[in-house]
């Protein structure tokens, strides 16, 4: 029976099982095409998000009175439904472009990003900027040597929380032929052939279980004073 | 003068008053100064106009005669040290890291700085061990041995103490004191001490500048002064009423007149013992035998064996009563006189005997101004 010869069925069964591996071994190319296309949306979308957010916290921690209009923006991009901005931007870039789906994607990650860098910066102890500059230290050495590090496992976490949505949030850029993973979901959805749709559907899952413990370990690899207090409080 | 603070003023933006009104104050070289005063009396903002971290209205301050103004800030200040109370380690570098900061900043070779730091932890008296941790696996007092030893990383000659012990339990404070005055005594630095703890100023400072709000200063006295002499009810009142008891805590045995008391060698005849008890009005004779003090007895055991015809050296003695070294506060020989149930102490002068101390030789030197503060002081 092939996966063609089944367009009315429903129903999950005997016949149309939740996976079949003889189709997983088969179409392995296009699994492994999608997973790396899921991981390259993401990381587009992570850098971009990463380097504007970056930009945008510089510009919050210096002048503050721009943190509430940035914060203001950065929400209301939030919001946005993501189909809606998908769509209204595939007659922008050409729904062929990945700056399509990189766009909107990079859009959603921008205020958790920016918050937690900000916060970051902010929850540098007072008496530990005291100390830098009654030391001689100069600001822009303190910012990169001592505020950053310091700001760096609340970074990590905005970075993880970001991460996370975004490779749930590539899925649904399948309604532009992008998507990754998303478009063995929606490919299997359309012809109700469920292997297909459970693949994409539990390896966006893990993909997103396993970049998450990735960032993790980097973050704890980059913070390693806070590594060795867990150790010690437990 | 290592210090030298003329006519300084400093008047924050939207303030009513100016935080400190024409202030000029000399401090010398090797010498611990504490600004003490109420909060909000301008002592932190005058200590942190010292290495520009607040830049002064008006006024000019001097280090060893030259003007703060005339380098750039970060240069002044790696050449000064900065104690905080919250210590302000950097809680991502190791402790050896952190003793760093300065001679990293300022270009040193690596083995020099590491020799450095070496020294430096074994200097403020801390296992070496602990070079390779992070701060928060530090207890508050490790942390702020050292916050010191990053101040001092760079041999700098004025070093600048904010509130520095005042974060930590009053035992864990009071022996970082006494090693801050041990280390004094080995690095002779210039510091300027801010404190609100009238016990801290007198137990560290060499001079104390008893601020009012406005870095006006009431008084400028060594600690011993500041007790004796307060100028004005001010003064009266910032250190309170007990200063009599804290003076006893600022001199030691050592600043009194020492006299023999009712003492005599093991070899003195009958007829010397006598003189002693008579001209002591005593009631008990003390012994040395070699110069140390033996023990004592009662002067009718005296008598009693004079009768029999036994010598001084074998009279029934008692083990020695309350012996107090020169060192020692004339605050810890009262309460030893106190406790021990006797009206006297010995002295015990590293084994030998150097006299002894009573209740009213306390008494008297408190009420006179005979203490000399320059050897007595402690």
């Amino acid at each position: 029976m092939t996966p063609g010869s089944l367009p009315s069925s429903l129903v999950a069964g005997a016949t149309n099982p939740i996976i079949r591996w003889e189709w997983v071994v088969e179409e392995w190319d296009q699994v492994w095409q999608a997973i790396v296309e899921h991981v390259t949306l993401t990381a587009m979308a992570m850098a971009l998000g990463l380097i504007v957010s970056a930009v945008l916290a510089a510009i919050a921690i210096r002048y503050r009175w721009t943190m509430t209009p940035i914060t203001a923006t950065t929400s209301l991009i939030y919001t946005l439904p993501s189909v809606a901005l998908f769509a209204l931007l595939a007659p922008v870039f050409g729904n062929l472009s990945r700056w399509t789906a990189v766009l909107p994607l990079a859009g959603y990650t921008l205020l958790i990003l920016v918050t937690n860098i900000v916060a970051g910066f902010q929850a540098v102890p007072p008496s530990v900027r005291d100390a830098a500059d009654g030391m001689g230290m100069s600001r822009t050495r303190r910012v990169w040597t001592v505020d950053l590090p310091l700001a760096i496992p609340f970074i990590v976490t905005g970075i993880r929380i970001a991460t996370v949505s975004t490779v749930g949030l590539v899925t649904v850029a399948a309604i532009i032929g992008q998507g990754g993973l998303g478009r063995l979901i929606f490919s299997g959805l359309r012809r109700a052939f469920w292997t297909p749709m459970t693949v994409g559907a539990s390896l966006s899952i893990i993909l997103a279980l396993v970049i998450d413990a990735v960032i993790l370990v980097i973050g704890l690899w980059l913070a390693p004073w806070q590594r060795r207090r867990k150790a010690a409080a437990t | 003068m290592a210090i030298r603070l003329t006519g300084v003023t400093k008047e924050f933006d939207g303030a009513s008053s100016a935080a400190v009104d024409n202030l000029s104050l000399d401090i010398e070289r090797g010498t611990i100064m504490a600004l003490l005063g109420p909060s909000g009396c301008g002592k932190t903002t005058t200590l942190r106009m010292i290495n520009r971290l607040i830049e002064p209205t008006a006024g000019t301050i001097e280090i060893n005669g030259v003007d703060v103004m005339s380098q750039s800030a970060q240069e002044l200040r790696r050449g000064i040290g900065y104690v905080i109370q919250q210590v302000g380690l950097f809680p991502h570098r190791t402790i050896a890291s952190n003793i760093a900061t300065v001679p990293t900043m300022l270009g040193w070779e690596k083995a020099r700085t590491s020799a450095r730091v070496e020294e430096l932890t074994t200097l403020v008296g801390l296992d070496h061990e602990m070079l390779d941790r992070y701060p928060d696996e530090l207890s508050g007092g490790q942390q702020q041995r050292v916050g010191v030893a990053r101040a001092l990383a760079a041999d700098p000659p004025v070093l600048l103490m904010d509130e520095p012990f005042g974060a930590v339990d009053p035992i864990v404070r009071g022996r970082l004191q006494d090693e801050l005055l041990d280390l004094q005594n080995k690095v002779s630095k210039t510091i300027v001490l801010v404190t609100h703890d009238v016990d801290e100023a007198l137990r560290v400072a060499d001079r104390i500048a008893l601020m009012n709000v406005g870095g006006v200063i009431e008084q400028l006295a060594t600690p011993d002064e500041l007790m004796r002499d307060p100028a004005n009810d001010f003064v009266k009142s910032f250190v309170g009423e007990d200063r009599g008891l804290r003076r006893l805590g600022l001199n030691a045995v050592s600043a009194l007149r020492y006299h023999q008391g009712p003492v005599v060698d093991a070899g003195a005849t009958y007829d010397d013992a006598e003189q002693a008890i008579a001209r002591e009005g005593s009631d008990w004779l003390g012994i040395t035998i070699d110069g140390r003090f033996a023990g004592w007895t009662k002067v009718p055991e005296v008598r009693a064996a004079r009768a029999n015809g036994t010598v001084l050296a074998e009279v029934q003695r008692f083990d020695p009563i309350a012996q107090i070294e020169p060192s020692s506060t004339l605050r810890a020989a009262m309460e030893l006189i106190m406790s021990s149930n006797s009206s006297v102490a010995v002295i015990n002068d590293s084994g030998r005997f150097g006299g002894v101390v009573t209740l009213e030789d306390i008494r008297r030197a408190l009420s006179s101004a005979d203490i000399e503060a320059a050897d007595g002081t402690i």
